[in-house]
């Protein structure tokens, strides 16, 4: 059984949208799409480090805003022509809220 | 003997099948006629012409007095049956009389369906099915408002031939879009348009509410959505159902309609029926043309002859003036099926075969119905039509026995045949620029205007020159917008704005996107042109923007950000300055460089830190420069006459007012401006999108010029005598091209396409420039704000983490 965290409310982002979660090994990008599914993601395009929380959402996908490439926010693999992959990370919605796996975030912690 | 045929109903199937009966064996029967309305047998589908009052009721009578005279018909009108005693063969008339048949022959037709809205049963709420209905509608004038509920065939031809005598119509359709049953979208939109241009008001997707009443007639009709429309009549045509009552009464199988089988028998071998009151293999009808092949089939099986009763592939034509339309078989899109697609806009035009198997299964023409007998034929042959799918679209004129090739139509085109429908350039002129050396579209637009104006006739003029210069000439590929669509940036735009679409939403349904929230190509888009086409309606997406409109800052490679302050024409104070300074240090600024268009940018400011540093600056009294976006950049300008020997004007304080008018405005791409005091040109005018250079006689207004990755001098769109022309004309030429050109186009390439003879003409017309001002000034009343003081207020969390776990372990 993994515990969650709850990290807040579904209603903080915006559809379409995502916000990041700072932690000692760097920024989660949490994606709000459309449909009001949440993903978690490495803010970090495998390409040139770009801020993917700062990138258009399209369905169940996110463009990166320095060179757009696309991202598949289910598996983090890139679209199309481009290859690389994003780490993706347990993240769910219950209740309005969105949780994150503790053990991960505990991960993510302990690096310091 | 003679046997006895009592005919319940005189409507145009029985009618038919009257004549058909006289005409075969005029000895055959001994008829009687009832009709529930007091007279005979009327064209009831020319009731709309008579009502627009291009005909008159006499002019639409099928059976006069002496035809019914001449053929014995013993005529009751005005009565109805009461009673059917199929075991004794007798029918009962309202007034007692029983009379006897051998044969009774239903054409009972429909009864209009009214919904059961609250206040459908007051005085001045009618249907549109009789000649009583068509006179109360005539009786309406110039003083009155009439609403039609239905925008089908019936409701829209009331609505015409009311507007047609000066009434104020409103259309109230509670689907998309006009006659959904017989067209598609694009031409249910054409339909709209021309509707609205007879002044006919329509209301699509708009749901009725309630019919409100005042001493027991109609006032109005209230929509769910809160709108009132005021009306002194209310016609309901949403739709007809078959009259089955007597039938039903008389113990006649009855499901939707009368039942009958392929010889309209029902289920009593001595009882037929016809018309709009039966069911014939589970389908109801409601247009003429297999009422008629009813009634022949009834006649024939009246006189014991061998026949039966096929349903065809119908056709529709509206009968409205000025509308021309027609459509036949089945259009919907489907698995294996295809389009081949016409448009003519300038003209009105278009047309559009549904095909699949290789055979036609459907057509929808629209503006050009002329060969639409020809298409209906190939519907009704089921014809394999892959051998002259080629030039299909364009008729039974272009089809010859041998492989055609797909330039043939535009070959076979007459020199005086019209290309440039704006610029009335023949094909014969195009030909005649071609081989004068015009060897490209760029360049036949030059020599004749073809495609320079509205560039909807760019592919016909592509044609011409591919069959002219044969294979040097290589037609350039129409581009979508991106993967979401098959449509061009063109087709979207012409489509929001004839649509009337709104939302993103409405594109996305309207224009069928292949995805389910677009892409990050077409979204930043389509939000350009939603808030530019519809600034009122339509509210600005910040996630269908790029990252940097949307924190209202540059993103740079390491996902910090740059921060610009507007200065107004490049003019700064030492207060701004020292701010500036301030705001460098107190955020960690690593560098701090002024920009090509006379502005401080201070760069590597942290994401989070945006709203701080943004209010310091506000207090200092600045707000953003919008450095980031696709709208007015920068006004530079040089110090002019107040400073400068040479200047001739001030064009500072010019620079400035054009600053102030246009800020705040987004374009299709950046605008970047300058204001040069003397042809010295110090402030580099010549070279932006738009540029003024002061002289002493006024100010030479430039526009189109390019200093990136094309370079381009600026050309003259006017030469004005005072400061207020030159704001006049430059806010304009802005408006034309927010309202035209496509997303990522700078001027120069938009003017490039559209030419700027056409721009010229736009905004030299007093009419059309005051106009293109009004509008950039309804958007700017709702565009022109700081964003810095606004998300600093309302939106400072979206700029932080929506948790920090690495202060929580720190702690």
């Amino acid at each position: 059984m993994s515990d969650w965290i709850d990290i807040g409310a579904l209603e903080e982002i915006a559809p379409r949208g995502a916000r990041v979660v700072k932690t000692a090994m760097g920024c989660v990008a949490v994606f709000r799409t459309g449909a009001d599914e949440v993903f978690a993601l490495e803010n970090r395009c495998p390409h040139k480090g770009g801020p993917l929380s700062e990138g258009i959402v399209h369905g169940n996908k996110v463009t990166c805003p320095l060179h757009n490439w696309v991202f598949s926010l289910e598996t983090g693999a890139a679209q199309g022509a481009d290859e690389g992959t994003v780490p993706t990370y347990p993240a769910r919605v219950e209740n309005g809220r969105i949780l994150l796996e503790h053990s991960f975030l505990q991960s993510r912690m302990a690096a310091e | 003997m003679t046997k006895k045929l009592i005919v319940i109903g005189a409507g145009m199937a029985s009618g038919r099948a009257l004549e058909h009966l006289f005409d075969s064996d005029p000895e055959a029967y001994d008829v009687t006629l009832f009709n529930a309305e007091p007279r005979g047998n009327y064209n009831r589908i020319m009731l709309s012409p008579v009502l627009s009052g291009e005909k008159t009721y006499d002019e639409i009578v099928t059976h006069d007095d002496a035809w019914y005279e001449d053929n014995g018909v013993t005529c009751r009108f005005g009565e109805k049956i009461t009673r059917i005693d199929r075991e004794a063969k007798t029918v009962t008339a309202e007034n007692g009389d029983v009379l006897s048949y051998d044969k009774l022959l239903f054409g009972t037709g429909s009864n209009p369906f009214m919904i059961p809205l609250p206040g459908h049963d007051l005085n001045g709420v009618i249907a549109y099915r009789d000649l009583e209905d068509t006179e109360l509608m005539m009786s309406m004038g110039p003083d009155n408002k009439v609403v039609v509920i239905g925008g089908g065939l019936l409701g829209l031809e009331a609505a015409a031939g009311m507007a047609a005598r000066g009434v104020d119509v409103t259309v109230v359709h509670i689907m998309g879009h006009l006659m959904e049953r017989q067209l598609d979208e694009a031409a249910g939109y054409l339909l709209r348009k021309a509707l609205m241009d007879k002044s006919i008001t329509v209301k699509c997707s708009a749901n009725s509410k309630e019919i409100l009443g005042e001493n027991g007639r109609v006032k109005a009709l209230l929509l769910d959505d809160g709108t009132e429309l005021p009306c002194d009549l209310l016609v309901m045509a949403v739709g007809i159902r078959p009259n089955v009552k007597l039938a039903q009464d008389a113990g006649l199988a009855v499901g939707k309609g009368i039942h009958v089988d392929d010889q309209m028998i029902t289920s009593d071998e001595d009882v037929l029926a016809v018309g709009e009151c039966v069911e014939h293999n589970g389908a109801i009808f409601g247009l003429v043309a297999p009422l008629y092949d009813q009634a022949k089939v009834a006649a024939k099986t009246l006189l014991g002859e061998e026949a039966a009763f096929v349903q065809k592939s119908l056709s529709t034509k509206l009968k409205v003036t000025g509308c021309d339309l027609f459509s036949a078989g089945d259009f919907a899109d489907g698995e294996g099926r295809e389009d081949i697609v016409f448009r003519d806009p300038a003209r009105g035009v278009y047309k559009r075969l549904v095909l699949e198997e290789n055979r036609v299964v459907g057509a929808v023409f629209y503006g050009d119905t002329s060969d639409s007998n020809w298409f209906f034929g190939l519907i009704q042959s089921g014809e394999d039509v892959s051998d002259m799918r080629d030039t299909l679209i364009f008729g039974p004129a272009y089809q010859g026995g041998a492989t055609l090739d797909p330039m043939a139509a535009v070959a076979a085109l007459p020199d005086d045949a019209e290309i440039c429908g704006c610029n009335g350039v023949s094909k014969g002129d195009i030909v005649a620029a071609i081989t004068g050396g015009a060897t490209d579209l760029a360049a036949v637009r030059a020599v004749t205007k073809a495609s320079g104006s509205c560039g909807t006739c760019t592919g016909l003029v592509e044609q011409v020159l591919g069959v002219t210069l044969g294979d040097d000439f290589v037609i350039p590929a129409a581009a979508s917008m991106c993967g979401c669509t098959d449509m061009s940036h063109e087709d979207v735009r012409r489509m929001i704005k004839s649509q009337e679409l709104k939302s993103m939403a409405a594109v996305w349904q309207e224009l069928g996107w292949k995805t389910s929230c677009g892409c990050h190509v077409c979204r930043p888009a389509l939000n350009f042109y939603l808030l530019a086409d519809w600034p009122v309606e339509y509210k600005d997406d910040p996630q269908s923007r790029f990252i940097n409109e949307r924190k209202h800052a540059n993103i740079q490679k390491d996902g910090t950000y740059s921060v610009v302050p507007r200065m107004w024409g490049g003019m700064t104070t030492p207060n701004e300055l020292r701010a500036i300074a301030d705001a460098a240090e107190k955020y960690n600024v690593p560098t701090v460089h002024v920009t090509g268009g006379q502005r401080i940018d201070l760069l590597g400011v942290r994401g989070e830190d945006l709203p701080d540093i943004w209010r310091d600056l506000n207090a200092a009294g600045m707000v953003s420069g919008h450095a980031y976006a696709k709208g007015l950049r920068t006004v530079k300008t040089c110090v002019g006459k107040d400073h400068c020997r040479f200047g001739t004007q001030d064009s500072t304080g010019l620079g400035i007012k054009i600053e102030k008018k246009l800020w705040g405005s987004w374009t299709p791409h950046k605008v970047k401006l300058a204001v040069s005091g003397c042809p010295r040109n110090c402030a580099e005018a010549t070279c932006k999108d738009i540029g003024v250079v002061c002289v002493d006689s006024g100010y030479q207004v430039g526009v189109a010029g390019a200093a990136g990755m094309d370079v381009k001098e600026t050309e003259r769109l006017a030469d004005v005598a005072t400061e207020e022309e030159a704001l006049d004309y430059i806010t304009a030429f802005m408006q034309l091209y927010r309202e035209n050109a496509k997303y990522l186009d700078r001027p120069y390439k938009w003017v490039a396409k559209v030419g700027l003879d056409w721009v010229k003409e736009q905004v030299f017309d007093e009419t059309t420039r005051n106009g293109l001002i009004e509008r950039f000034e309804l958007s700017q009343s709702i565009y022109q704000k700081d964003p810095w003081a606004e998300e600093a207020q309302k939106s400072e969390e979206k700029y932080q983490p929506l948790a920090d776990f690495k202060l929580e372990a720190a702690e």
